[in-house]
């Protein structure tokens, strides 16, 4: 009898590290005469070949515009691009894929919501709810349409552990609030956001949700359907797939609710001088051609993400977090920054009065990339009195290796400014 | 390859170290703010210029070692010029760190400040080294707006 998947045993998931490194070209290289150390995931994580092989072969092989052609290309191109979709929803367990809308980024697939949702939907008033852990890009666009209805933004803060403190974001909801906009896993300090817990405030007042994913997707599992929010936003180049992608996702009821965010081709069912009429979903929030390529690249680097499996890749990462929280605390005279009960994947850290852009600068000559500044994440910086952190983050293929070649050259940077 | 040396000098991390001209200045005649959005660095320059002469200079504020020592060499150099010698001298530096790295830079014209022309080997660093020279110029001409690097 041929054996099946079901037959085989369980396995605790492990994930053979050396494997995966083979599989990205980009951390197969020296800079400034020393290996790679790739520690800027949060920034954008590398992409293993297959996701570099697949965006060669569309443009080899596939390339043509989607939607109209009859043409063998076209149905090649089309086919390709809505299966992309399809991934995508599978990724996210989204009902259907007419929920799952494809982006530049997450930056635009939050300022489609703030304005196609945000403009009908907010009045004078009104409140907005964000946390002060947000990205400039879960900011922004809420201040914008704020100002352009009348609405007020308000911000729960974070403790000195970086954890938005819970009773104050409840005390912050209320009847007043219509849109709750958090992310799920701070880029700047690592914070898993509670947003199970928060899903459930923003729903007891009958607000709409906003989950920021971005930083979430390629360290673990999500599934929409059971966090419930009204809007999942992610960006393709985190979750090792190509820049200029990003997705939507969008509960159907409240997307079909929705006006239109860019008018154009695709977006529509009929046009005439007089009157245009608005295309089904996904196709009325994607005007014009898409990054056709991209999004089926996406989807490329998310069936690879699957077949390494989440559970893998979180009991990888966590241990090589922990490790790394343990071994940079051992650095004299560095201080964590962002040390909240639930974590993933970002080392945000002072030394000192050496400053993060020095710290960058001598460790990148180390060979080690790590991330100094902001984070575009000002406030966060403002509330630990900061101008900026020196930022390692770390992704499927980091090692100890890699964080001990950190903190090598961290005690060069000792070395040279202490 | 150049040598992390190169950049992190002696003399600018003694600068850094021990910034010259740092503090605030009661009876300054006029003064710029000036911030590096890519970093964060922010620094207040204070001029008491009589004359058309910078009698006193002070500089506060944060930033990386190359920001720092920048604006505490700076503030050595344009001790006592006049309006026009510092605007001069604004121009030499900026042409000695946009000089491309295969290309000498003129020592003589810039004097001490020299030791800033390791920054050309670090495109991120240039605006750190420039902080200090966009806001005297902004103090000199007393630009209300604060000096930015972008």
């Amino acid at each position: 009898m041929t054996p099946t998947a079901s037959d085989t045993p369980a396995v605790p998931a492990t994930l053979d590290v050396a494997a995966i490194r083979a599989l990205f070209p980009a951390l197969h290289q020296q800079v400034y005469g020393k290996p790679l150390v790739y520690l800027d995931n949060a920034a954008t994580t590398q992409k293993p070949q297959v996701v570099i092989d697949a965006l060669r072969h569309y443009y080899e092989r596939d390339n043509a515009n989607v939607h109209r052609g009859v043409h063998a290309l076209s149905e090649k191109a089309t086919a390709a691009f809505e299966g992309a979709r399809k991934t995508v929803q599978r990724f996210l367990n989204a009902r259907s894929e007419r929920e799952i809308i494809f982006t530049r980024n997450a930056t635009e697939s939050i300022n489609l919501v703030a304005r196609a949702w945000g403009d009908s939907q907010l009045k004078a008033d009104d409140e907005v709810l964000i946390t002060a852990l947000e990205h400039h890009s879960n900011i922004v666009p809420w201040q914008q349409a704020c100002a352009r209805t009348g609405a007020v933004l308000k911000v729960a803060p974070i403790d000195d552990a970086g954890d938005v403190v819970m009773d104050e974001f409840a005390r912050l909801v209320s009847p007043r609030t219509k849109m709750v906009a958090v992310s799920h896993l701070s880029n700047a300090l690592g914070t898993i956001n509670p947003v199970e817990q928060m899903v459930a405030l923003a729903r007891s007042v009958g607000a709409a949700v906003l989950i920021d994913g971005s930083q979430a997707v390629y360290h673990m599992a999500v599934d929409v359907q059971a966090l419930d929010p009204d809007f999942y936003v992610f960006t393709g180049h985190k979750v090792y797939g190509p820049t200029g992608i990003g997705v939507l996702y969008g509960r159907e009821a409240v997307l079909n609710a929705m006006p239109p965010f860019m008018g154009g081709g695709d977006m529509i069912s009929s046009v005439t001088f007089e009157k245009s009429e608005w295309n089904e979903l996904p196709y009325k929030f994607e005007a014009g051609t898409p990054n056709i390529a991209d999004a089926i690249v996406l989807a490329v680097a998310i069936e690879f993400v699957r077949s390494v499996g989440f559970e893998a890749i979180g009991t990888h990462e966590a241990a090589l977090l922990d490790y790394g929280t343990r071994r940079l605390q051992e650095v004299p005279g560095l201080t964590l920054v962002g040390t909240a009960k639930r974590k993933a994947s970002v080392l945000s850290f002072v030394m000192g009065d050496m400053h993060p852009h020095d710290i960058g600068t001598i460790v990148d000559r180390e060979g080690v990339a790590i991330r100094t500044g902001h984070h575009c994440a000002q406030p966060v910086m403002d509330r630990f009195g900061i101008p900026a952190t020196a930022r390692a983050s770390l992704a499927m293929y980091n090692t100890t290796d890699d964080i001990d070649a950190l903190v090598h050259a961290l005690g060069r940077v000792r070395q040279l400014l202490g | 390859m150049q040598d992390l040396h190169d950049l992190y000098q002696e003399v600018i991390l003694d600068h850094n170290k021990r910034p010259r001209n740092f503090g605030p200045l009661p009876d300054a005649t006029q003064s710029a703010k000036g911030h590096n959005p890519l970093c964060g660095d922010k620094l207040t320059l204070s001029l008491k210029i009589h004359d058309g002469r910078i009698e006193k200079v002070a500089f506060e504020g944060s930033g990386c070692a190359i920001s720092k020592a920048s604006a505490s060499l700076m503030t050595d150099a344009v001790k006592g010029q006049t309006i026009d010698e510092a605007a001069h001298l604004f121009d030499l530096f900026h042409q000695m760190v946009t000089t491309p790295i295969d290309q000498p830079i003129d020592e003589d014209a810039v004097g001490k400040l020299a030791v800033l022309g390791g920054v050309r080997e670090y495109p991120a660093r240039v605006k750190c080294a420039s902080l200090a020279w966009h806001t005297l110029k902004a103090a000199l001409t007393n630009t209300a707006e604060p000096a930015k690097t972008e």
